[in-house]
């Protein structure tokens, strides 16, 4: 059996080598950021403008909250057999000054957490197809 | 005075999973507001309904499919949809047909039938769309409240049996109120030993759908003297605003929070910019408040809007909970109609019931679940993308 692909899940709004990266725009004139990418009207009620650069965002941040999904949840959401509970982060990227969701890496359970911690943004399979492994963004407590 | 209009009737229809027809709800809580305002169907002027997007083309037009359940009769008609604001804006439309003294009484409206199971996005592959994104991420509706509540507990030390007390507190309130769903008066032994759905918080921490159906009657105050009930409580503000940029607050179906990158731009809280404007227009500030229905759609998100509302200290909900403060008898009750945790949501409904349990204690017709001697209450809901409402209604 031929090795499956490796891919983004969501194509565009990661990177998935050995340094990934979450793809954001940031608006050219007011220097606000956007995730996922938006290259339209800038949300800034002060700012009208229409230019925007794809710029890949800070890969640590600090977790401004988190839980997790202890039961399976709905489509489109793809569950391995069997459901693996999983926890979920949202974490502040100081330097773009948002907070970006995300699932926590594989193996890592909310006791381990706490608001304030530092984690990194990794790349772990989110599901698999036929002949694909799709990747997606997870947040994973830094090693101190 | 000059934005005032009087409630001069309220009614609603249970709250349950009965199955049928939005329309018939409707129905069975317009009548009931129109006999316990007095008035007479064909002196209604206006008809102002909640959309519901659940039910096909009726719902998209709900003003005119009850104004014709009811029997066409030529009143003016109008549809609002904001999700769970839907009910705010409906009256607002209403408030401003009677101010501006195009039409005299009018009847407001909402009501839903839920579809049985989760509320799933529709499918395919379609990353444009941030609610089918969260879900494919599998970030489902209790997930945003499980992080604002387990942000509670980090930063304020609120507590699982704090949570678990909101529940005990809103299903007893709740099971003495004739239209709740659920009318069991839970234990915090059975909260805490319901399965956790998203840490920390467990099924019962978490309000269900339900279908359900809530009407007022409103007409100038000129109108209510006129009819003898120039008593009736007062809607004297409402409130709809949008957030303002940037939110940093991570609100439902987004997977990200504006940027406060920006020179001049500061992080936001909708729900605490959202009463301000309402606050303002009322003349009034929260200490004037004595009780509110806030939407419970976790027992922790009620402690938030607590605070949101400045009834309570940034991070003090909790001590006015433990002490008793916000049940029925204490200085400020929350939920006295048993919240969105008896009744479960009904979305274009819900901002309606607040305002009919509001009413309903300024009138002191609360029967077991009277609080003493009301003045002012306040609602606060929110629906996505900041489509939140408050409405204050005093005597
Ligand atoms: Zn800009």
């Amino acid at each position: 059996m031929p090795e499956k692909l490796v891919s983004p899940a969501l194509d565009g709004w990661h990177t998935i080598g050995d340094d990934p990266q979450l793809l954001g725009s940031q608006c050219e004139e007011c220097l606000t950021y956007f995730f996922p990418k938006h290259e339209r009207e800038c949300k800034n009620p002060n700012c009208s403008s229409t230019k925007f650069l794809e710029i890949p965002l800070s890969r640590e941040g600090r977790i401004w909250s988190y839980t997790n999904a202890c039961y399976q949840p709905p489509a489109p959401y793809i569950a391995g057999d069997p459901f693996e509970p999983f926890a979920i982060a949202a974490v502040e990227l100081e330097i773009e000054k948002l907070i970006i969701l995300g699932q926590v890496a594989k193996g890592i359970d909310v006791d381990s957490l706490a608001v304030g911690m530092h984690v990194d943004m990794i790349i772990e399979p989110l599901h698999e197809t036929e002949d694909e492994i799709k990747m997606i963004w997870k947040w994973r407590p830094k090693k101190i | 005075m000059k934005n005032e209009v009087a409630i001069i009737g309220v009614g609603m229809h249970p709250w349950g999973k009965w199955g049928k027809h939005f329309t018939e709800y409707g129905v069975a809580a317009a009548r009931m507001a129109l006999q316990d305002a007095g008035v007479p169907w064909k002196d209604i002027r206006f008809v102002s309904g909640g959309a519901t997007i659940r039910c096909g083309y009726p719902g998209y037009v709900a003003g005119a499919t009850f104004a014709q359940a009811l029997g066409w009769q030529g009143a003016e008609v109008n549809t609002s949809y904001a999700a769970c604001a839907s009910g705010s804006q409906a009256l607002a439309a209403a408030r401003n047909k009677i101010l501006s003294g195009a039409c005299e009484v009018a009847l407001v409206i909402g009501a839903d039938t839920t579809p049985k199971g989760f509320l799933a996005p529709a499918g395919g592959y379609r990353p444009e769309d941030p609610d089918w994104v969260r879900f494919y991420l599998g970030i489902t509706n209790p997930t945003y409240f499980a992080l604002y509540a387990r942000r509670r507990m980090d930063l304020y030390g609120d507590t699982l049996d704090d949570f678990a007390a909101i529940k005990v507190k809103n299903a007893k309130a709740g099971s003495k109120n004739p239209f709740s769903r659920y009318k069991k008066c839970f234990t915090s032994e059975e909260v805490a030993g319901s399965a956790v759905v998203a840490d920390p918080l467990r099924l019962m921490d978490i309000c269900a759908t339900s279908d359900g159906a809530a009407a007022l009657i409103v007409c100038s105050l000129e109108y209510a003297k006129k009819i003898g009930k120039s008593d009736a409580p007062r809607v004297v503000a409402i409130s709809t605003t949008t957030p303002v940029f940037a939110s940093g607050i991570v609100e439902m179906p987004d997977i990200a929070t504006d940027s406060a990158a920006a020179q001049g731009i500061e992080h936001q809280s909708f729900r605490e910019n959202l009463p301000k404007k309402a606050y303002e227009e009322a003349g009034i500030e929260p200490k004037d408040v004595d009780f509110a229905e806030v939407y419970d759609l976790s027992t922790a998100l009620e402690l938030d809007w607590m605070e949101d509302l400045g009834l309570a200290s940034r991070g003090e909900a909790a001590s006015l909970l433990r002490a008793g403060e916000t049940s029925i008898g204490g200085k400020i009750p929350i939920n006295a109609s048993g919240g969105l945790a008896s009744f479960g949501e009904a979305v274009p409904a819900q901002a309606l019931a607040q305002i009919c349990e509001l009413a309903t204690q300024l009138r002191g017709q609360a029967g077991e679940r009277q609080i003493e001697n009301p003045k002012v209450g306040i609602t606060a809901n929110q629906g996505l993308f900041g489509h939140g409402s408050t409405v204050i209604v005093a005597t």
